[in-house]
């Protein structure tokens, strides 16, 4: 699979991201203005780096679950958790460092938990992510105790609104984990197991892969993905909303990654590719908000964009397309 | 008994377990106004439950229910106030409208070969974006029908109240459980999630069945949805959000199999009175907050979960699994 370096730039995710940018600019033609202001820089792009960072997040874990052909529908609830710890924590005085690692910790406890389920009792995974999915937020709220936690501490608001080098911290934490994650998995034969896993998984057991211990490292990683995410939207806004933090980013998590082409069998992903996945929903959300369309029509074309990607991938298209051009690459054997 | 009963008899007892202990608790719960609330407040969504059970029969799932009842509860809405149509020209435009919905998302489903995950997903954002664009607004419905259709209830002994929409879900129900188990449209279901190539070389029509499955669930959904309108008489676009995992967590509970080809309409029944039993309970009890209810369902889930694991592990034994290695 090794392609010249521009032909890899030119992946349909780039190209559609580009366009998704360039439509932005034609609607409202300041779009590419940055400016620097308080030692950091400001601007829509800027700004679809910032609100784009913990769909990206969570985009990077999914990338991983659905690759060995599970789904983790409890993530959006797993941020609100995480958010009502690290926030709860820091009112009770705890120092920031104990309550940001005590909300990943729980992150972490309840990708195990999922992993446990997916792995060890064999439960699919959308029942075996739907319990904590549905038992998340009211967690969240008990810890919570139903109101919405507020804080003031500089160190935690930090990690959710600071800037690194100009760029927004969270956009920061994002590229770091996206660049760790895929090394781990690119530069590793974990990639490869977990593709083997997602391909076939007795056979990958059979082939001697401990299919079990990375499934539940699989999840366990898109808990703590979630964690961290928790943490950064919980920062942001100075506050733990149990009830709305993360509602429905699962979704959004799911659509990235399948943007990015990971195929929803299993067996096929990228989690660069996811990132900018998360980047083309973020582009089109902040497309609609600042060329002045009304927020609802965001639903209708993230709708609308789902479908033409199904149309894109399907195999149904892909014989039609193929049959035109056959000079290009042959049609991937199933 | 039947073997392939055990799962739907064990949720009926536990309900009635869970029902004694709380009676138990509170003797109010032991009355028919708690009985006929139980029908009447859980009305939309154990007719939406059906739908999802047969879906989930098949092997797929359908996340667009929720959305569907707050898109059917606004077209109501707004064709009766705003258009001035009668209520039940509106209600027949509706479930139209959800039918057709539900079957593009079936074509979409079966010709592009994706799963019903994802594409019940983008129904999802596209009845949910389409409801906020007709409205933002919740409008409210002032009609002499929806007033006489709230006056038709049988009261009985005891202070309960028969209300018609909870009647119209226990019909739904009956209807439901003659589809599943007495149609040909019902065993085709059955067939196809237990193994779709195999049915399609049965001879079972698997386009037909999965276009058929989808509109049954979204026009049930739409059903649902009117009923939630007569229930709050007014359409808001954010109504009943998340309603698609209370009704996937009711059929879990009532016995039918995530994976498809095994589940009972009787048992999604089951599975929503003891979703209600759980709000209930909480409301009597008074000092659990509302969350409860979610870590209640969730804990609910697992434990049913868990539970088929443990009986279809008993009663048919597995081959050996590769990975005890």
């Amino acid at each position: 699979m090794k392609r010249l370096h521009l032909e890899r730039l030119a992946n349909p995710q780039l190209l559609a991201l580009v366009a998704v940018l360039l439509i932005n600019w034609l609607l409202f033609p300041n779009f590419f203005r940055i400016t620097w202001q308080d030692g950091r820089l400001f601007g829509s792009v800027i700004d679809v780096l910032n609100r784009g960072a913990p769909v990206a997040i969570l985009a990077i874990g999914m990338t991983a679950v659905i690759a060995t052909k599970g789904v983790d529908l409890s993530v959006g609830a797993i941020m609100a958790v995480c958010g009502a710890v690290a926030a709860t924590m820091v009112v009770a005085g705890y120092p920031t460092p104990v309550a940001v690692i005590a909300a990943l910790a729980v992150g972490l406890a309840c990708g195990l938990w999922n992993g446990f389920l997916v792995a060890v009792l064999d439960i699919q995974p959308i029942v075996a992510t739907l319990v904590l999915m549905v038992a998340g937020r009211g967690i969240a709220q008990l810890i919570t105790e139903g109101y919405i936690v507020t804080f003031n501490d500089p160190a935690l608001i930090f990690i959710g609104t600071g800037s690194f080098l100009g760029f927004p911290m969270a956009a920061v934490i994002a590229l770091v984990l996206m660049l760790l994650v895929t090394l781990l998995v690119r530069r590793t034969a974990i990639g490869l197991f977990i593709q083997a896993i997602g391909v076939n998984r007795a056979a990958a057991s059979l082939a001697g892969i401990h299919s079990r211990m990375l499934l539940v490292l699989v999840y366990a990683l898109s808990g703590f993905c979630a964690a961290i995410a928790g943490i950064i939207v919980a920062a942001d806004i100075r506050g733990a909303d149990a009830n709305n933090s993360g509602l429905w980013l699962e979704l959004d998590a799911i659509l990235a990654v399948v943007i990015g082409g990971t195929s929803l069998l299993g067996g096929k992903f990228s989690i660069p590719l996811a990132v900018v996945g998360a980047l083309i929903i973020q582009a089109m959300n902040t497309g609609i908000l600042v060329s002045g369309f009304p927020p609802e029509f965001n639903l209708i074309v993230k709708a609308g964009m789902i479908i033409l990607i199904l149309m894109l991938q399907s195999p149904l298209v892909g014989t039609v397309m193929g049959f035109f051009k056959r000079d290009t690459r042959q049609a991937a054997p199933k | 008994m039947k073997r392939s009963l055990r799962p739907l008899a064990a949720t009926a007892v536990i309900f009635l377990i869970a029902y004694a202990l709380s009676v138990a608790q509170f003797p109010g719960m032991l009355s028919t106004r708690v009985l006929g609330n139980f029908l009447t407040d859980n009305a939309f969504l154990g007719i939406a439950a059906v739908g999802m059970t047969f879906v989930i029969i098949s092997g797929g799932i359908d996340l667009s229910v929720g959305a569907v009842i707050g898109f059917t509860g606004v077209l109501v809405a707004v064709l009766i106030s705003w258009l001035g149509f009668h209520p039940l020209a509106a209600f027949a435009i509706a479930l139209g409208v959800a039918a057709l919905f539900g079957a593009a998302m079936g074509v979409t489903i079966h010709y592009l070969q994706v799963p019903s995950f994802i594409v019940t997903l983008a129904g999802m954002f596209l009845a949910r974006g389409g409801a906020s664009v007709i409205t933002q607004d919740s409008v409210p419905i002032n009609h002499d029908f929806y007033s006489a259709i709230s006056d038709l209830i049988i009261r009985l002994p005891g202070g309960g109240r028969l209300s018609f929409i909870g009647l119209l879900m226990v019909a739904v129900f009956l209807f439901g459980a003659l589809l599943a188990h007495r149609t040909r449209f019902g065993s085709y279901v059955y067939a196809l999630g237990g193994n779709p190539v195999s049915a399609s070389l049965m001879g079972v029509p698997v386009a037909r069945t999965t276009i058929q499955i989808y509109m049954l669930s979204s026009t049930l959904a739409a059903l649902a949805g009117i009923v939630f309108s007569l229930y709050t008489s007014a359409g808001y676009p954010l109504a009943a959000v998340g309603v698609e995992l209370d009704a996937i967590s009711a059929v879990v509970i009532g016995g039918t199999l995530l994976t498809g080809g095994y589940g009972f309409v009787l048992g999604t029944f089951v599975g929503v009175m003891l979703l209600g039993l759980v709000q209930t309970y909480i409301i009597f009890d008074g000092t659990l907050s509302s969350w409860w209810t979610k870590i209640v369902i969730g804990v609910l889930l697992f434990l049913f979960i868990v539970l088929q694991r443990v009986i279809f592990a008993a009663s048919a034994p597995r081959e050996e699994q590769p990975e005890k290695v």
